[in-house]
């Protein structure tokens, strides 16, 4: 156990390793859910959920997993965990998972949680396995938190429905932007994230495959 | 040396590497080269020596939109002029009005000078807007990024502000040339490696965005309270014969009397620009006839599959061309040399992918009235991919030829 920097596992996928920005994987699900805050932090709460407990369960029995049947056993721990959180969703809070609609489910095609299984899961020990679901579930919690936020706040004006921006329609002076309910802000969204992050950490910028102006153009003149 | 460039030249220092302003060279230069050719040379192979630079390529596409410019701020006044015999308003509030009267104005829809001053009050605003922010953004990432301020700008401004409905608020401009300078442009690189034409990224930008200010019948014409649809949307709830019932004739849309965005309503003052552009070889023949050759074709398919519950289908050609924007985006818009096709071939293909998709939106799609926008940008994106194809046909068939060759002197 001493092998392991618990806290950097944690801690490591929500700015230096992040599942969405840096990986691209699981946009899919950052598009159609960030519409709203409130769909957003439930789905938030729902990967993390079964990325953790898929990390943690795979980890457990990963010695007793036969390596040409991996994927069939880590996809049933995960569907059925998918379809547990699913089920809690619409007893507890019908409204939102009827919004969420299929997106719940399609949790189970989410790379991040096979990725995590297949990268992390199936070569560590449970506790590293959970620390590390639930880290990567926080660095999609961030991306998508931060996209729904912007997209809500400039989209409708409001915030968890509470109204942040008064819309003319209703007498104040806030324009809402349509362009922000459609999907493909998202996409604008998550990519202005990318810039942001890879600005504040360099380290994450892939070389260029060519440099094209290799002095200063003030020194030739 | 005149007393300008003695003026440059001693400020020159200040702004070399080392000086005390080196992070606003770019602006330096971009003063400099607007006065005088550039000092720079090419330091690396491949040389080519041409008398047409970038800059007066983009001065020529400057001027040739200058006809559609004057045309539709005269139409702008035209239209507001008639609104306001229409409905009995005798003044206009706000700074507008002010100006006009101080000028002498008559808001009379007959008197050509004062329907252009009317319209260019509007026009103005919105350009000045478009010209300003964006060109603060190309001077902050000419900075940052080490490149020159390009004069391609000169050209997305007065296109992208010429594609804008006359009543458009000015912070949507703002917003709008700020999205298409900074995401359709910048963040690929800057002049020359957009792979979208920036001025249309910002204008489909305001469109989802803000649809209630680009669409619909309350914003086409510089008068509060004044509804009017343009012909396109007439035409697709009732078909050409509502158009002419609403009284358009084809020789008024050809001329440039129809509410519409600034700089689209008069095809004439267009194929002028056209004409110019293709003289000059700023555009490319190939790109525009393709355009008009794919509406046409596909105008004429519609026309004979026909259709009972959609009037669009039996729409002729002729009135594709003269009704919103196809007329501006195929001489403008399509013949952007950096987001359009390189080769020949290409570029027919390129122009015909436009012009179908065009018409498919306008006649098929209930959603869009207009087309040539969303068919551009779509074209737009396909334009690597046409070439890609052209230039693997062309290595194809000089590789089966060398091949012949080589198999009929072996024969020998």
């Amino acid at each position: 156990m001493s092998d392991f920097d618990n806290k950097k596992i944690l801690a490591e996928p929500v700015f230096d390793n992040n599942p969405i920005v840096l990986q691209v994987l699981g946009i899919c699900s950052a598009l159609a859910v960030t519409a709203k805050l409130e769909t957003a932090l439930i789905m938030c709460l729902a990967l993390t959920v079964v990325v953790a407990l898929s990390n943690l369960f795979i980890s457990m029995i990963r010695h007793h997993i036969p390596s040409n049947i991996r994927i069939i056993v880590q996809m049933t721990i995960i569907a059925s965990l998918v379809i547990l959180t699913d089920q809690v969703l619409k007893a507890f809070v019908y409204d939102i998972a009827k919004q969420l609609s299929v997106f719940v489910g399609l949790i189970i095609t989410n790379c991040i949680v096979m990725g995590r299984a297949e990268a992390f899961a199936m070569k560590n020990p449970p506790l590293p396995s959970l620390l590390d679901g639930i880290g990567n579930g926080l660095g999609y919690s961030v991306i998508l938190i931060v996209v729904a936020v912007i997209r809500e706040l400039f989209g409708s004006g409001t915030l968890l429905g509470v109204e942040i921006l008064p819309l003319v329609t209703e007498g104040g002076w806030y324009t809402p932007m349509g362009m922000m309910l459609l999907p493909p802000s998202a996409f604008f969204i998550i990519g202005l994230f990318i810039w942001a992050l890879r600005t504040w950490k360099p380290a994450q910028v892939e070389k260029p495959d060519y440099q094209i102006h290799a002095v200063h153009r003030t020194e030739a003149v | 040396m005149s007393k300008t460039r003695d003026f440059l030249d001693r400020l020159h220092p200040l702004f070399a590497k080392g000086g005390k302003f080196e992070k606003y060279y770019a602006v330096y230069e971009m003063v400099d080269t607007f006065f005088y050719s550039p000092p720079d040379v090419t330091r690396t192979a491949p040389h080519v020596r041409d008398g047409i630079d970038l800059k007066r390529v983009m001065i020529y596409v400057w001027l040739a939109v200058m006809p559609a410019m004057i045309l539709g701020c005269w139409n702008i006044g035209y239209q507001a002029h008639m609104a306001m015999a229409e409905m009995g308003v005798s003044s206009i509030d706000g700074w507008r009005g002010a100006l006009l009267e101080l000028l002498g104005t008559t808001y009379d829809p007959a008197s050509a000078l004062y329907n252009f001053l009317f319209g260019f009050t509007y026009f103005l605003p919105v350009y000045l807007t478009t010209f300003i922010v964006g060109g603060i953004w190309e001077v902050i990432f000419a900075a940052v990024r080490n490149h020159e301020v390009n004069e391609g700008f000169f050209v997305t401004s007065i296109l992208f502000s010429l594609t804008l409905p006359p009543t458009i608020p000015l912070w949507m401009v703002a917003l709008g040339i700020s999205f298409g300078v900074v995401i359709g442009k910048e963040v690929f690189g800057g002049t020359g490696k957009n792979f979208l034409n920036p001025a249309l990224t910002g204008r489909a930008f305001l469109y989802f965005a803000y649809p209630a200010a680009m669409s619909g019948d309350a914003v086409w014409t510089a008068l509060d309270g004044y509804t009017g649809a343009t012909p396109l949307g007439i035409a697709a709830l009732e078909g050409i014969g509502g158009v002419t019932e609403a009284g358009f004739n084809w020789t008024q849309t050809f001329f440039g009397q129809l509410p519409g965005s600034i700089g689209e309503v008069s095809t004439l003052a267009i194929l002028i620009g056209g004409a110019f552009l293709i003289i000059t070889g700023v555009a490319n023949w190939r790109i525009i006839a393709g355009v008009f050759a794919g509406m046409v074709a596909t105008t004429l398919l519609f026309n004979a599959i026909g259709s009972d519950s959609n009037p669009m289908f039996a729409m002729p050609w002729y009135w594709h061309l003269t009704i919103g924007g196809f007329a501006f985006g195929m001489v403008f818009m399509a013949t952007d040399p950096v987001s359009a096709s390189m080769t020949n071939q290409g570029r027919w293909i390129f122009g015909a992918l436009i012009g179908f998709m065009t018409v498919l939106i306008r006649v098929v799609n209930p959603a869009f009235p207009e087309g040539i926008m969303l068919a551009i940008l779509f074209a737009n994106i396909f334009a690597p991919l046409i070439d890609y194809g052209v230039v693997n046909a062309n290595v194809k068939r000089r590789r089966a030829r060398l091949a012949a060759a080589t198999e009929a002197e072996a024969a020998t």
